[in-house]
């Protein structure tokens, strides 16, 4: 009986965690948690399609509301390619813009960090998305860039693409540990 | 289906004929059997004990009666097959001389059309409102973009899938004027449901006409209202995502927008295209089409009017 009842305690648990992984909001404008109304100035000198003036909403919050949601995460991968993400960051592995699937994180890799990426811009070449892509989506881009690396939960990690690509997905990939970027190389001691 | 537009509806529409006939007649001949046999059967009288004389027997072989039936069934089924595979010959051997050529993408959930005949310069694209001229062959050069989608319009032609990856062909003609509905026959998510396609068939001149003004860039906004509507639609999310041909936004994840107020529906067939729906759509597709792939933008009232405006100068 005990028993019984553990299991079916475990059951419901079971379920309600799958609910959040599977979860799709189709609200009219969908509540960004913490942006900031404040506005911060953008960072990078590009912005997508005719640019807009004036700045950009921050988070407050570090972590993002898509981080279980499989659902989300798959549309972010979708974006990412839809936005052009993937002309400078290539699959991920990086080409003109920086690696996405590395360890190395020169802004930060909480959720509110890459928020803050995409949004700004950043200085040397990262275009300012802000105005130009609604918050929602840019939260599932960040946990679609997040899952690059292995940092969210295995079960919610995008297991396929629509593409062509090299490479494991990203559910297969080891979790990367974060740190801060390489400087850049020095040249040589001695060169000329 | 059962009121044909094209040839090869007709010969569908002959063949249904054919099979819904024989298979009714065939239906009625063993109804009317089995009723016969029922009324010859000798009764036995109510409380007479079962008769079980038989029980032990074996049962007597296939009468001939049994084997003419056998071999009238699989005879019949054998002109059915032939007969439908001499219909798909036909469906298939439709001459193409002077064929309209139209690349047609499934997307979750639209379609869009690309009319790829002549130079490269004759080229335009359309969504979810397809016209072709009445009398001259089409053929559909079938792509999906996301999921396996399906076309299917009864009037004109039978179904034929779209698949990722790979391109399929359907050939077809219209010879009346009017507008065929079609549908995505596939599921493919949420809203297969509202993934509707409109083939115009239009007279010879119409229909030149049609793909002539489809060739022009967008005019030029008249009115402030309409300049400021063309800015937002620039500088806000309308950009990453649509094009408007003559202005800088070129991005083809949604449907292509540089003559939408000219078609009829809008959102592949979800709402009318009136003003007010085109700005009930923009304030929140969701709410119309829920699970869309395009978001609802936060735009202040006059924002939104002002984007409405330019919108209704695409002719
Ligand atoms: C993320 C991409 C995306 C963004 C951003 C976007 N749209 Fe869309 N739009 C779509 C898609 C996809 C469809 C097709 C929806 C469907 O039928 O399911 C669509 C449909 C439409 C339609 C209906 C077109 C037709 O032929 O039926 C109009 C009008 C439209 N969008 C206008 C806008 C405007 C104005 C904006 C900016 C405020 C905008 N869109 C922003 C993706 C987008
Ligand atoms: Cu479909």
């Amino acid at each position: 009986m005990r028993a019984a009842a553990l299991l079916s305690v475990l059951a419901v648990a079971t379920a309600l965690a799958a609910c959040e992984r599977e979860a799709r909001r189709f609200e009219t404008t969908v509540p960004s948690p913490g942006a900031s109304a404040p506005e911060s100035p953008r960072v990078g000198a590009l912005q997508p399609a005719t640019p807009q003036q004036g700045g950009v909403k921050l988070s407050t919050v570090s972590q993002g509301p898509y981080e279980g949601n499989a659902f989300a995460v798959n549309q972010g991968k979708r974006l990412f390619r839809w936005y052009n993400c993937n002309g400078c960051h290539a699959m991920g592995g990086g080409s003109i813009g920086p690696a996405l699937m590395d360890d190395q994180w020169k802004y930060g890799s909480s959720s509110s960090a890459i928020f803050a990426s995409i949004m700004q811009g950043r200085p040397e070449g990262m275009p300012s998305f802000g105005g130009h892509i609604t918050d929602d989506q840019a939260w599932q881009i960040v946990a679609y860039v997040r899952s690059m690396s292995g940092q969210l939960r295995k079960d919610v990690e995008p297991s396929r693409g629509d593409t062509l690509s090299g490479g494991e997905p990203e559910v297969a990939r080891k979790p990367e540990k974060p740190r801060p970027a390489d400087p850049p190389p020095q040249p040589p001691v001695g060169s000329r | 289906m059962f009121e044909p537009a094209g040839p090869q509806a007709h010969l569908i529409l002959q063949l249904w004929h054919l099979i819904a006939w024989t298979c009714a007649g065939v239906f009625a001949a063993i109804l009317l059997v089995l009723v016969a046999i029922l009324l010859r059967t000798p009764r036995a009288p109510m409380p007479a004990a079962p008769d079980l004389s038989t029980t032990d027997k074996a049962e007597p072989g296939p009468r001939r009666s049994v084997a003419t039936a056998v071999v009238a069934s699989a005879l019949l089924l054998l002109a059915l097959v032939v007969a439908s595979v001499f219909t798909d010959r036909a469906v298939a051997r439709m001459s193409l001389v002077d064929a309209v050529n139209i690349e047609l993408t499934g997307h979750q959930w639209w379609w869009s059309a690309r009319y790829i005949n002549g130079p490269v310069s004759d080229t335009f694209t359309t969504a979810n409102e397809v016209h072709i001229p009445v009398g001259r062959p089409v053929i559909f050069t079938l792509k999906a973009d996301d999921v396996i989608h399906s076309i299917w319009v009864p009037r004109l032609a039978g179904k034929k899938d779209l698949i990722p990856g790979r391109t399929a062909s359907l050939q077809l003609r219209a010879d009346e004027p009017g507008v065929y509905q079609g549908r995505c026959a596939e599921f493919c998510g949420l809203e297969h449901a509202f993934m509707g396609l409109q083939i115009v068939a239009d007279p010879a001149d119409r229909y030149e006409a049609w793909a002539a003004a489809q060739r022009r860039p967008a005019s030029e906004p008249a009115d402030a209202q309409a300049l400021r509507g063309r800015e937002l639609f620039l500088s806000q999310s309308c950009a990453m995502c649509h094009a408007v041909q003559g202005t800088t936004a070129g991005a083809q994840h949604g449907p292509d927008l540089t003559h939408v107020a000219g078609r009829r529906e809008l959102a592949a067939g979800t709402l009318p295209n009136t003003r007010e729906n085109l700005q009930a759509w923009i304030a929140d597709p969701q709410k119309h089409k829920p699970g869309t792939n395009m978001p609802s933008t936060p735009l202040s009232q006059a924002d939104l009017s002002a984007l409405v405006t330019y919108l209704e100068t695409l002719k």
